[in-house]
């Protein structure tokens, strides 16, 4: 089993789902796999072209400013004094070319293009204060810093959106059974709380909608709807929240029969705005929130109640199988289980424990 | 209820832990008559296994008398008297269906450590670890046995606890290290190890038709025991090991090898401090000492049985030796469940007495002593049998001394 995490939208840094699906869809007679987009916004591609251009605008900026800083000073009407300090300025402006070209995801780099803006904004104010100044010059060196500066904000934002943006996760797993009987039990949103630990309910309410209830971080509860997106028997199911949802989420399921007839090979592709956004997220993940690894043990889960018929626990993950949430391999008293909705006598979907007729 | 539990590094202690409830549906409760401690249960005593949490109960070799059933089981009743295989296995996956129980692919909760340890994650294993499921051990009055209608066989009243109970795990897993050496008749086998699993392998590969079994250990009660059971035995304190064998088979080895060491292995002195001091430093997990010499002796195209635990990482594998001389290396942890029934047989026709190899007797509340003479070797003790029925203190030699309660 495997799980990938990654942020970003739909389809960046992952040609393999959402191309996929549309490959597949094209394939098998024109149903719409592909998860829509909910948000709007500029492909990330255009930022990183933009980027680009800002790169080179550094890189010759920076040449010039570090070989002809007497034009430079001319050009932006400050005194022919500041030599030196317009060289390194160029330097500079160097460091953030050559760190845009760099980087893959160049945002620290733009960044840092956006810090520099500010000082040369701050130098040329100080230099309009000088009396010898030529503040004509001044003026309009100062427009153009500000104009670059907007695209430099802008791009800088762009790229960290696309950074922080959604939560996606991936995950496979291999079930021990036909794919028509795996799509099936999935194809029942309301079987999902059985295994995805932080739904509490799924309801159907007919015509491809249901309404989900799930726990947040932090005990908080949050609600949506959803509604199918593409469905076809024994292959795919897509949905996503409907407007006005707690958490925009969006999920893909695709079942495949194993090589040899050896089970179906489930792929898992979620996708949800995290709440409190990148800083809930962190939040999140250092109470051992990870997406993934939630995934992971999700379809773990998934597999354990299709081939077993329940969810297996062992006394070390009563309360979670995560580092952190371990208990000793021993069992647990009554009252420390007491509200664990983890264990599986405790949640609607296993059966009760009877407690021993024979008392020890 | 008494469990004997972990709590650091040759630390463990006897405590009072609440009782195991029925937590799957599919779940028994055993009231255990018999417990063993399991020379794989000193890898865990001595620290060399990660994911151990303090409060783990201990133990993976044991048997009792059912008193509780979940609703979905269906082959076991209150009152059978049932031995329980070490590996948890659903009997459902594929790995399952396909009689390699070890390696089911749902007993295991805790599989994402074991992935991040060796890539795929094995089956859950009682008393062993948070890496393989986080499960109670067996060490203890009571244990909670999932999928009680795939694990626990039951055994009939005539035979007792001592010629039933390594059911659980030595007889299987000695078994299965001759059986992956696929014998034919007139093999000779070489056994690295005379624990108590070497004893099952040198028995079993007797069973399956091998004509010389040589067994290499230190110990003399040890040897002798592997005597008794047939074999010729080497003392690598006092010969060397390769050239010992050689002399035995006429220069060209022997047709297949078993490690029944594992890990923790000892060996002359040099080699010995060289991986004991890899291993201190984290630089290398396992000792591989007997892994690399029963490779070097095999005859060309034989096969290297591995049946001694490894957890982690080697240094100095003689791959080349292995390549070039066209070697098979077997491995796995046994899939107890899949022997259990023919090797029951075998007990009941009288071809082999398990109990053979047991060498003390104890009360459960006794486990922390038992496991510091167990790990020492002191009074010649090769097999502890642990009683949680029994007082502290109380503790007979053999079945023919009185036990004081």
């Amino acid at each position: 089993m495997a799980t990938n995490e990654q942020t970003g939208r739909f389809g960046e840094g992952d040609a393999s789902s959402t191309n996929d699906f549309e490959h597949r869809s094209s394939r098998s007679g024109g149903a719409n796999y592909s998860v829509e987009r909910a948000r709007p916004g500029l492909p990330s591609t255009s930022a990183k072209r933009l980027a680009k251009g800002l790169g080179w605008f550094s890189l010759g900026l920076g040449l010039a400013e570090l070989l002809a800083p007497r034009a430079i000073a001319n050009i932006s009407g400050v005194s022919n004094k500041h030599t030196g300090l317009i060289r390194l300025y160029g330097l500079r402006e160097i460091g953030s070319g050559i760190a845009i070209f760099s980087q893959k995801k160049p945002t620290e780099a733009v960044w840092s293009r956006v810090a520099g803006d500010a000082v040369d904004l701050v130098s040329l104010g100080v230099a309009a204060s000088n009396p010898n100044a030529k503040l004509g010059r001044v003026a309009f060196a100062t427009a153009n810093v500000l104009a670059v500066t907007a695209l430099d904000v802008m791009c800088a934002m762009q790229l960290s959106n696309g950074a922080n943006h959604g939560i996606h996760a991936r995950g496979t797993c291999v079930v021990n059974l036909p794919p028509e009987e795996v799509y099936s039990f999935w194809r029942d949103f309301e079987n999902l709380p059985r295994f995805m630990r932080h739904l509490e309910s799924v309801n159907d309410l007919g015509d491809g909608r249901s309404h989900w209830k799930a726990k947040g971080p932090a005990g908080m509860e949050v609600e949506w709807e959803a509604t199918i997106i593409a469905d076809v028997p024994g292959e795919v199911i897509t949905w996503r929240s409907l407007e006005g949802a707690d958490v925009d989420n969006a999920g893909a399921v695709r079942f495949e029969r194993a090589a040899g007839g050896r089970g179906t090979i489930v792929r898992v592709n979620i996708e949800y705005n995290p709440i409190g956004g990148v800083i809930g997220a962190a939040v999140a993940k250092l109470f051992g929130e990870e997406p993934e690894q939630q995934l992971d043990d999700d379809l773990r889960r998934f597999k354990q109640v299709m081939e077993v018929g329940e969810v297996v626990v062992s006394d070390a993950t009563l309360l979670g199988t995560g580092y952190m949430k371990q208990r000793p391999g021993q069992p647990a008293a009554a009252s420390e289980l007491e509200g664990a909705d983890t264990v599986p006598s405790q949640t609607a979907t296993n059966y009760a424990s009877e407690r021993r007729s024979t008392q020890l | 209820m008494r469990a004997n539990c972990w709590y650091g590094k040759t630390v463990v202690s006897v405590e009072d832990v609440p009782d195991p409830q029925i937590l799957n549906q599919q779940d028994a409760i055993v009231k255990i008559t018999s417990t063993a401690i399991c020379g794989s249960d000193l890898h865990l005593y001595n620290g060399f296994v990660p994911t151990m949490q303090r409060g783990d109960i201990l133990g993976h070799e044991f048997m009792g008398e059912v008193v509780e059933v979940g609703r979905q089981v269906r082959n076991l009743q209150v009152g059978d008297r049932v031995v329980v295989p070490f590996p948890i296995a659903c009997g459902k996956c594929f790995f399952c269906k396909d009689q390699m129980f070890s390696l089911c692919e749902n007993s295991n909760p805790n599989a994402w450590m074991a992935e991040k340890m060796f890539g795929h994650a094995p089956a859950g294993i009682f008393g062993y670890s948070h890496m393989t499921g986080g499960y109670a051990g067996g060490q203890a009055e009571y244990a909670r046995v999932p999928f009680a209608d795939v694990g626990p066989i039951k055994v009939p009243n005539h035979l007792s606890d001592e010629q039933v109970l390594f059911l659980s795990d030595i007889f299987p897993t000695g078994y299965m290290g001759a059986e992956m050496c696929n014998i034919k008749p007139g093999d000779t086998i070489a056994i690295w190890g005379c624990g108590p699993v070497g004893q099952f392998s040198i028995r079993s590969a007797f069973l399956l038709g091998a004509e010389r079994v040589i067994a290499i250990d230190e110990v003399p009660e040890r040897l002798r025991m592997a005597e008794e059971g047939g074999a010729e035995t080497i003392n690598y304190r006092e010969q060397n090991v390769y050239e010992a064998l050689m002399d035995k088979t006429g220069g060209r080895g022997p047709d297949s090898c078993i490690d029944d060491v594992g890990m923790e292995a000892h060996g002359p002195a040099v080699i010995f401090a060289y991986d004991r001091i890899k291993q201190a430093m984290m630089s290398e997990t396992d000792r591989p000492h007997a892994l690399r010499e029963a490779i070097m002796c095999c005859r060309n195209g034989g096969t290297i049985s591995v049946i001694g635990v490894y957890g982690g990482f080697i240094d100095k594998f003689p791959i080349g030796s292995v390549m070039n001389r066209a070697l098979t290396i077997k491995t796995g942890q046994a899939h107890v469940q899949r022997y259990m029934r023919p090797l029951l047989e075998m007990i009941e026709n009288g071809d082999i007495d398990p109990s053979f190899v047991i060498t003390h007797r104890m009360s459960l509340d006794d486990a922390p002593r038992a496991y510091d003479m167990f790990k020492k070797k002191e009074d010649n003790c090769i097999k502890v049998v642990l009683k949680p029925d029994w007082k502290n203190g109380a503790g007979a030699k053999d079945d023919n001394d009185t036990v004081i309660h």
